[in-house]
């Protein structure tokens, strides 16, 4: 590990020596831990952003990445290795962290004290979009909190007043349940019973029973389509309860056609899935890339993205001073107000730093169509799907 | 006021789940309380034997869809079931020769049963984890109504529908047909008298010359009949899950300590107490109420006492209730 980084500083130092300054950003996912899967990916994509500017030689700096592992789990570990890039390795922003829990430990004890940017591509816990960041915080990941304001529009457009919601029993669950039954309530809808089921049972008629006495025009089933949720839907088609169900994100798996087929047709839901047509171009860059990279595994093109994003709003600032580009990153993923800005995609990223030195503002697209809202994180991109003959049917984006 | 909803509103959310869930623990409940009875001993290994059972019997369901066979409209597990037991009762043949003979031999004390019962269901356990793993299987197929929810309200015009699944009436024709034959052993046949007798005092049926290595194995072999059926039955209304089996364990006890540890008859009518009273006090009557009460008294909230997740907590309340206040059951003779 030490002689790599040597050795990617060392080459770091003679490519900067053309021109550019040097310039460190911190890759902080956890390499080991319950997402290590999804990491790998994640960091190679991220680095390829980095070389992909590097190599179009328009960059004002030269860009190297110094990884560190955040655990996913462990906040005083990531806290640790966070603290390390920052004060030993210098870097000027992080890329990260992955999983909710870390990043919110390491926003506020580490990038806040040093005022350091991060930009992580993977966090959806609503509690970061309200959490103190001094301006320095951003997510190309949506939160949690936006399905569920997505889930109530669908449920609205389609007419329903009361739903009954049941949930799974966990960390996302709970939280997307919550998200639901909040944005439904605000747009005027009643949630008639908002109860949890405990994935991992062969029965549950009972919870089925409280939510048919509460009733509702549609049950929402935010579970897990291979846990609780299934089993929540199969009770209340077999008692007849409900016949037509609203599937957040972790209902949508092709099991549950094929388990249910045309039993629950007319059900709707939506999936966080993006159109965007850098979606393929970066599938494609990440299969030639060297090392290569999965763009279609959760959370890469975030990762992307993000890196592509910290760059480019270093180079817009002309500094490398978190203080000072932070300000440029809401202006480089949205583009001015009119929609003027110049659209770029993935593998475009020279272009990009053409247009921001000739003063022409751009709308940095990427991979999941990043557009920055709130606080600093993407609005996401929803596939609002209908279940027809027992398949999914894409309905629009949104 | 509408009594007829309301009726079948209860019919339909409390009657039939209860009923067909505790035909379900009362088979379970025989099992436990003729072990208990005749070998003298609480037999913790009980919720993985059905699980064992059950896994043999899916294997063969799935043998038997591969080559085509069905019997439909009833589910092809009827079709495994015999191969289920036979597997089964050599398997606890087996370990009876191998384990719990040795401790009848040196006459342990039953608390000592009780313990190598405990380590006999950590082995099943793994083993039927290793057969089949620990994911949920499915296994149903053939007719899923007899009467659907829909077909109910088109039928009767009624706001609430009616549904019985098929294997819903299935677990109750096969538990009473199964409790039927059984009591119908206990009391008429020969080796049912000797088993009786073997339970009500071993050493006179002893003198009397009742042989008790074929008591105890015929005890055996029908603990590997009921414990098949009854996990069958579960796995076919509900679905299979190996950790589902193993947490089956509480409410069946709990039923057959309500019955009378040692007496059938405890046992059925204890599986149906504690499956009725888990279903009764997690309801939300909130739809059934509403219906019966004028409507300026129709409730806000659901009117349901404990949440569905303390269902557990219902038979546990129910088996320590027992043993404070009746430790000998309804139906228990013993002091």
């Amino acid at each position: 590990m030490k002689k790599l980084l040597l050795a990617s500083a060392a080459i770091a130092l003679t490519a900067g020596m053309a021109s550019a300054e040097d310039v460190k950003i911190g890759v902080l996912f956890g390499f080991t831990g319950p997402i290590e899967s999804l990491t790998g990916h994640m960091a190679n994509a991220a680095e390829a952003a980095m070389k992909e500017v590097n190599d179009s030689g328009k960059s004002a700096y030269t860009f190297s990445s110094v990884r560190g592992d955040s655990t996913c789990v462990d906040a005083a570990a990531a806290q640790t290795v966070a603290e390390k890039m920052v004060t030993s390795d210098g870097v000027k922003g992080i890329l990260g962290g992955d999983c909710s829990g870390v990043t919110g430990a390491v926003l506020q004890n580490v990038a806040r004290p040093n005022g350091m940017v991060m930009i992580s591509p993977s966090a959806t816990s609503p509690a970061l979009s309200t959490a103190e960041d001094d301006g320095l915080f951003f997510r190309t990941a949506p939160s949690d909190a936006r399905e569920g304001e997505i889930a109530a529009q669908i449920l609205q457009e389609h007419g329903v007043k009361t739903i009954a919601l049941t949930y799974s029993n966990s960390d996302y669950g709970k939280g997307l349940a919550e998200a639901i039954s909040t944005s439904f309530q605000k747009l005027g809808g009643k949630v008639s019973i908002d109860i949890p089921h405990e994935d991992g049972k062969s029965d549950y008629s009972a919870e089925v029973a409280s939510l048919a006495a509460a009733g509702g025009d549609i049950l929402v089933v935010a579970g897990y389509v291979d846990q609780g949720g299934k089993g929540i839907i199969q009770a209340s088609l077999d008692s007849g309860a409900f016949t037509k169900f609203e599937l957040p994100g972790g209902m949508v798996g092709t099991s549950l056609t094929d388990h249910f087929g045309k039993s629950i047709d007319g059900s709707y839901g939506q999936v966080p899935q993006s159109d965007s047509p850098g979606a393929a171009i970066l599938t494609d860059m990440g299969k030639k890339n060297n090392p290569t990279y999965d763009a279609t595994s959760p959370y890469t093109m975030e990762s992307y993205d993000a890196a592509a994003l910290m760059m480019l709003a270093m180079n817009a600032a002309k500094s490398t001073d978190p203080k000072v580009y932070k300000e440029k990153i809401m202006e480089i993923a949205n583009g001015p107000a009119d929609g003027s800005g110049v659209k770029i995609l993935p593998g475009e990223l020279g272009k990009a730093l053409d247009l921001i030195a000739q003063g022409k503002a751009i709308d940095y697209d990427g991979a999941s169509g990043v557009t920055l809202i709130g606080p600093g994180e993407s609005a996401g991109r929803y596939k609002e799907f209908v279940i027809k003959d027992g398949q999914f049917e894409t309905v629009k984006f949104r | 006021m509408d009594f007829l909803n309301a009726a079948v509103a209860l019919l339909n959310f409390v009657v039939i789940p209860a009923a067909s869930y505790g035909a379900q623990l009362a088979i379970g409940a025989l099992g436990v309380t003729l072990i208990f009875g005749i070998l003298r001993f609480s037999n913790f290994a009980w919720g993985d034997t059905m699980a064992f059972g059950t896994t043999i019997v899916i294997f063969m369901t799935w043998a038997f869809q591969s080559m085509g066979v069905s019997i439909a409209p009833l589910p092809t597990a009827l079709l495994a079931l015999p191969f289920g037991i036979a597997v089964t009762a050599a398997l606890l043949l087996g370990t009876d020769a191998a384990v719990y003979k040795f401790y009848r031999k040196q006459k342990a004390k039953p608390i000592i049963l009780v313990i190598v019962s405990a380590g006999v269901m950590f082995v099943m356990n793994g083993i039927v984890r290793i057969l089949i793993g620990t994911e949920e299987q499915n296994f149903a197929d053939g007719g899923r109504f007899l009467l659907s929810a829909g077909d109910f309200k088109a039928w009767t015009g009624l706001q609430e529908g009616l549904a019985i699944k098929g294997t819903t009436a299935l677990t109750l024709v096969t538990a009473f047909v199964t409790m039927g034959a059984l009591f119908w052993f206990l009391q008429k046949t020969r080796t049912g008298k000797s088993m009786r007798a073997f339970s009500d005092n071993e050493d006179l049926a002893l003198l009397s010359g009742i042989n008790p290595d074929r008591v105890v194995q015929v005890t055996w072999l029908i603990a590997a009949i009921l414990a098949t059926i009854a996990g069958t039955l579960y796995g076919l209304d509900k679905s299979f899950r190996p950790f589902v089996y193993y947490q089956l364990l509480l409410p069946i006890f709990a039923a057959s300590v309500v019955g009378g540890l040692g007496s059938p008859l405890g046992a059925v009518a204890g599986g149906f107490i504690v499956a009725f009273s888990e279903v009764v006090l997690t309801y939300a009557w909130k739809k059934v109420v509403t219906y019966v009460v004028p409507e300026a008294w129709a409730p806000d909230g659901l009117l349901q006492l404990l949440g569905t997740d303390y269902k557990f907590a219902v038979s546990f309340s129910i088996l320590i209730l027992v043993l404070l206040f009746m430790p000998n059951g309804i139906f228990g003779k013993r002091g």
